[in-house]
């Protein structure tokens, strides 16, 4: 549905995105991760159709965006960073407006702005100006502009930006729920929310896509990632490291804090270890010495780390070259 | 035919919006009581509408291009400057919306407004219609006139908003703009010229066909003249223009 060629875009000497090439069906939501400054807004900017392309090419539905851009915008619902508004209009007129905008007349405008009302729990704030809107209902408002014609392509840049948890919460079940017939694109740097109602997360620095994959394949390029945590009691803590790093399988470990009586160390395999052979020898190595095992955990790999890894490890080879 | 009506469809649209929004705050009423006490003011007391002894508009007329110098780059300094600041460009612009639509729709918006205002200066027409017997095709074509001169300084009001999005920057640029078209065909002015450039009397007649003033003076004669007529409307045109020109370099980059 979106399809997206070697997109460039360059402000003055600053090149904000720099070729970007990537494509999301129906059914699909893209979560578009990176630092500020990374280029998430321009990129979706470009999608949107607000900002034309310095060089590439953006496809909606089969049309290409700077050939056809009414065709195009007309298939995208899009909710800008910040979630701007008409600040002097109530949340119901300013959806009439949306909906009207959008094509809609008479019967079926109070029908589509009912829906989205529904959706969007804004019935509270009806009659409300959006001025005086808190960020949570002002955000919702804008969202639910972006849904009021149900369209096929969904981009939010930062849609859970400044809301309290259990607002991220219903956003988030509401992006998931529309995700199983629509093309969703949305930004964050919230990390969690890629493992929650992602399908597949770019990660961009600069410009660049640095990663590309299902959340789980970016976390298992996670150091952490197949690493074994094993927290003892019954043994001293350095101890407990010395005879662990001694095992066969082991290529390093590290020393995790822990209150007391407990040991906790984190164990890296070798990279050839077969699954499920580590686990194995720092049990029979507890059960021999005769340690107590409270907890023995093999890490998923967490995104953050992969995440600061490529985003940082970037910025230090270029500064060093 | 069909593309016509389709694209007046958003026109419409965005046209009750900045009217609603126009109504939403007191700065419109606020506006049009301003601008009808000025108008009563300078009509009465400064242009000597009784000393006159005739029943026609003449002195309420004359002072249009003063006053819109400063009211409609108030009003004109919203039209863009304030999207931008709000944010709401992006809203705007990513609908299925064509940037000219937008443009032409904000600009009709302001100039209806501009009409409404005048509209409520009738008492002055029903005022002149008690005291005398005043020529009413010549008062009709002042007020065209009127509002043809206030289209052109919209259409400067809404370049001038595009550059920015500060207002305050806006509003100046524009009396700046408009003041140079006053001032252009201005008698005083006109006559310094002549003197400075004796002889090249068709210089400082290029330089007057600039003017608003030299284009209007014929309306309040009662004078339709289709190149005045033209001449605004293509200042009006040459402003929006320009206006979608700056939109669009801005969005390049
Ligand atoms: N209109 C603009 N003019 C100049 N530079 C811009 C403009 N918009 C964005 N940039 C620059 O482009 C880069 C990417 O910005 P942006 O896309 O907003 O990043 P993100 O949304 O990932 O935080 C930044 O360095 C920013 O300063
Ligand atoms: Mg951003």
């Amino acid at each position: 549905m979106i399809k997206v060629q070697n997109l460039c875009k360059s402000f003055g000497p600053i090149a904000a995105v720099n070729g970007l090439s990537f494509s999301v069906e129906r059914g699909e939501i893209l979560g578009f991760l990176g630092p500020n400054g990374a280029g998430k807004s321009t990129t979706m900017r470009m999608i949107t159709g607000f900002i034309p392309p310095s060089s590439g090419s953006v496809t909606i539905g089969g049309e290409d965006m700077a050939e056809k851009p009414i065709i195009c915008k007309r298939m995208i619902g899009y909710l800008p960073e910040n979630a701007p508004a008409y600040t002097d209009m109530t949340v119901s007129e300013f959806l009439q407006f949306a909906a009207e905008l959008r094509g809609m007349r008479g019967n079926r405008t109070q029908q589509a702005v009912d829906r989205v009302v529904e959706m969007c729990s804004l019935k509270t704030v009806l009659h409300q100006s959006i001025e005086t809107l808190s960020k949570g209902f002002r955000h919702r408002t804008c969202f639910a502009q972006a849904i009021i014609h149900d369209p096929d392509i969904l981009i939010m840049d930062e849609p859970t930006d400044g809301l309290d948890p259990n607002q991220k919460h219903e956003i988030r079940a509401l992006i998931r729920r529309m995700g199983e017939e629509k093309a969703i694109i949305f930004s964050t740097h919230i990390l969690e929310e890629v493992e929650a109602v992602c399908s597949r997360a770019i990660i961009i620095d600069r410009g660049r896509i640095v990663a590309n994959g299902t959340p789980q394949e970016l976390k298992n390029r996670s150091e952490t990632a197949g690493a074994i945590t094993v927290r003892l009691t019954g043994v001293s803590t350095a101890v407990a490291n010395t005879k662990l790093t001694q095992l066969p399988l082991v290529a390093k470990t590290t020393i995790l804090e822990a209150p007391a009586p407990v040991a906790s160390v984190r164990v890296f395999p070798k990279p050839n270890g077969k699954e499920g052979e580590l686990g194995l020898g720092i049990y029979e190595l507890a059960t021999r010495e005769q340690w107590k095992i409270e907890e023995l955990r093999c890490e998923e790999g967490r995104l953050d780390d992969v995440f600061r890894s490529i985003t940082l490890s970037e910025t230090a080879t270029e500064k060093s070259s | 035919m069909k593309t016509i009506t389709s694209s007046w469809g958003p026109i419409r649209t965005i046209i009750k919006r900045e009217l609603a929004g126009y109504f939403a705050s007191p700065v419109a009423y606020v506006f049009i009581v301003i601008f009808l006490l000025l108008v009563g003011f300078f009509t009465f007391m400064v242009g000597g509408f009784f000393e006159r002894g005739e029943a026609s508009l003449t002195s309420f007329f004359i002072w249009h291009p003063w006053l819109y110098l400063f009211f409609l780059p108030a009003l004109g300094m919203r039209l863009w400057a304030e999207e931008k600041r709000m944010g709401t460009i992006e809203l705007l612009l990513t609908m299925p919306v064509t940037a000219w639509q937008a443009i032409v729709a904000k600009f009709l918006a302001a100039w209806l407004f501009l009409a409404l205002t005048l509209i409520l200066t009738f008492p002055l027409i029903l005022t002149v219609n008690y005291l005398g017997r005043p020529d009413n095709g010549v008062i009709l074509s002042g007020y065209v006139g009127s509002l043809l001169l206030g289209g052109s300084y919209l259409g400067v009001s809404s370049m001038t908003s595009a550059i920015t999005r500060n207002q305050v920057i806006s509003f100046i640029l524009s009396v700046v703009i408009c003041l140079f078209l006053i001032l252009a065909g201005w008698p005083p002015v006109t006559d310094f010229l002549t003197r400075l450039l004796s002889g090249s009397t068709w210089l400082v007649d290029t330089v007057a066909a600039c003017s608003v003033m030299t284009h209007f003076e014929g309306f309040q004669r009662g004078v339709l003249d289709t190149r005045d007529i033209l001449f605004f409307l293509s200042i009006a045109s040459f402003g929006l223009f320009t206006t979608g020109v700056i939109i669009r370099s801005r969005r390049a980059g």
